[in-house]
């Protein structure tokens, strides 16, 4: 019998779950590459007597997230190339959108992983006072996380079958996903002024949550005929 | 199409000859005087450029699930046209902000979402070119997303930067001349006209090579 949509998907997250947890490549590899951006960011936004440029904190923070989530779409979707996964993964008897609700909420996990070290990582060396208003943050960040992820896992699936996918996710990815960027950098960057202006945040916040429900639907409904030969 | 495509070209080329002239004898606005004639073009590929990325959204999506090849040739048609209309767009806008605000290149709103919608449709055209087998698939969806992106670009560098002129030129010009709107709407038809000839003969174009496609593969069975 074929399971609903959301017992399909949870086996989906559980299958890449347990692969990750053995090697724990995709969480490693992804945490140290958005960490050598953050230090790559440091050399060009603190000024000679040490002090970081305003606002440095939120562009570096989601630059390094929107970096590391590309290597970890590229590498979760390489992974399924392998004896063509994939193609199994599609022959199973569940539906295509619960297939992709699987991969969207294993890429989020990963994604999420890096931001819990990351975050506190940029506070830290930038003197940001990125928690000052923690709820707002959390879901900035997730929101931002969710629509930068919905978008990118279609385009990582969709991209499995060409010769050309590592370059062309990022060209693909980024210019779609600028109002995330926008969104996540000002919403964070007006939750590092003293005070931190919480209206500008909630704004950006609103424009974040109906960019995710558009994608998210956009792409269920996509995933289906995109994935067929 | 066929049968209107020569009459509307008449029309449309008389339209491009008779604007530059109307636009001429029009009104001066009141604080940018002369430069803010180029405002009249640079207005109307706007509305060319939203014309074909409209176009290219539906045609990807009808390409993406009934797969009709003529939606196809559409979407990639309607690409081009972003791009062109979209750079077009930016050339007479950084001509005018020289002259408005003393700069080249501002990032204020308008500009920047045009550029970023620019690299989106750019982004379309190299999934095509570099995609290889089945791209016009992938470059379905990059239609669908792109078209459906753009009033998300457009509303979050709103919020973003707002320098830029939001209506207040069309106001002050509505005021003191109406004509102005009229003139306006005058040179927006000419444009979306022109993005209609343009997409018909680009279609045609594909047409054409497919058919060809066809004969090679008949001449050699």
């Amino acid at each position: 019998m074929a399971p609903g949509f959301f017992a399909a998907a949870l086996l989906v997250l559980r299958k890449d779950l347990a692969i990750e947890a053995k090697s724990r490549e995709i969480v490693y590899t992804t945490l140290f590459f958005a960490v050598a951006c953050v230090m790559i960011f440091s050399f060009a936004f603190v000024k000679e007597e040490g002090v970081p440029v305003d606002n440095a904190a939120a562009g570096i923070l989601w630059i390094a997230v929107a970096f590391s989530g590309t290597l970890a779409l590229g590498r979760t979707f390489e992974r399924e190339r392998y004896s063509e996964t994939l193609r199994a993964l599609l022959l199973a008897p569940a539906g295509r959108p619960a297939i992709y609700m699987g991969k969207l909420l294993g890429m989020l996990l990963m994604m999420a992983a890096t931001e819990v070290v990351l975050t506190p990582m940029v506070a830290f060396f930038f003197h940001a006072p990125l928690f000052a208003r923690p709820l707002l943050l959390v879901a900035l960040l997730a929101l931002g996380t969710i629509g930068f992820a919905a978008v990118g896992t279609l385009f990582a699936a969709m991209l499995v079958r060409t010769r050309t996918r590592d370059v062309l996710l990022p060209i693909l990815l980024y210019p779609v996903t600028i109002p995330v960027i926008i969104a996540g950098v000002r919403g964070t960057a007006a939750l590092l002024q003293s005070p931190p202006e919480e209206p500008v945040a909630t704004l950006w916040i609103g424009l974040l949550t109906a960019f995710d429900v558009v994608f998210i639907t956009l792409a269920l409904w996509t995933f289906e005929p995109l994935m067929t030969e | 199409m066929k049968k209107i495509f020569v009459p509307l070209t008449i029309l449309t080329a008389g339209m491009f000859v008779a604007a530059p002239i109307m636009i001429g004898m029009a009104d001066l606005e009141s604080t940018m005087l002369l430069v803010q004639k180029i405002f009249y073009f640079h207005f109307a590929t706007w509305m060319a450029m939203t014309t074909a990325i409209v176009v290219c959204g539906l045609a990807s999506a009808i390409y993406l699930f009934k797969g009709s090849k003529l939606a196809d040739w559409y979407a990639v048609a309607s690409a081009e046209v972003v791009v062109i209309f979209g750079v077009f767009g930016l050339f007479s806008g950084s001509l005018w902000g020289r002259k408005a605000w003393g700069v080249w290149w501002q990032w204020d709103a308008r500009v920047t979402m045009a550029t970023m919608i620019v690299m989106v449709f750019l982004g379309y055209l190299m999934v095509r070119k570099y995609g290889g087998p089945g791209s016009e698939k992938l470059a379905a969806a990059m239609g669908i997303f792109g078209a459906a992106t753009s009033p998300f670009v457009y509303k979050s560098v709103d919020w973003w930067r707002t320098i830029h002129p939001q209506t207040t030129v069309m106001k002050t010009l509505g005021e003191k001349w109406p004509g102005a709107w009229l003139l306006v709407l005058f040179c927006s038809f000419a444009f979306v006209f022109l993005t209609v000839l343009l997409l018909a003969a680009r279609v045609r174009l594909e047409q054409m090579r497919s058919e060809l496609d066809h004969m090679y593969l008949a001449a050699e069975d």
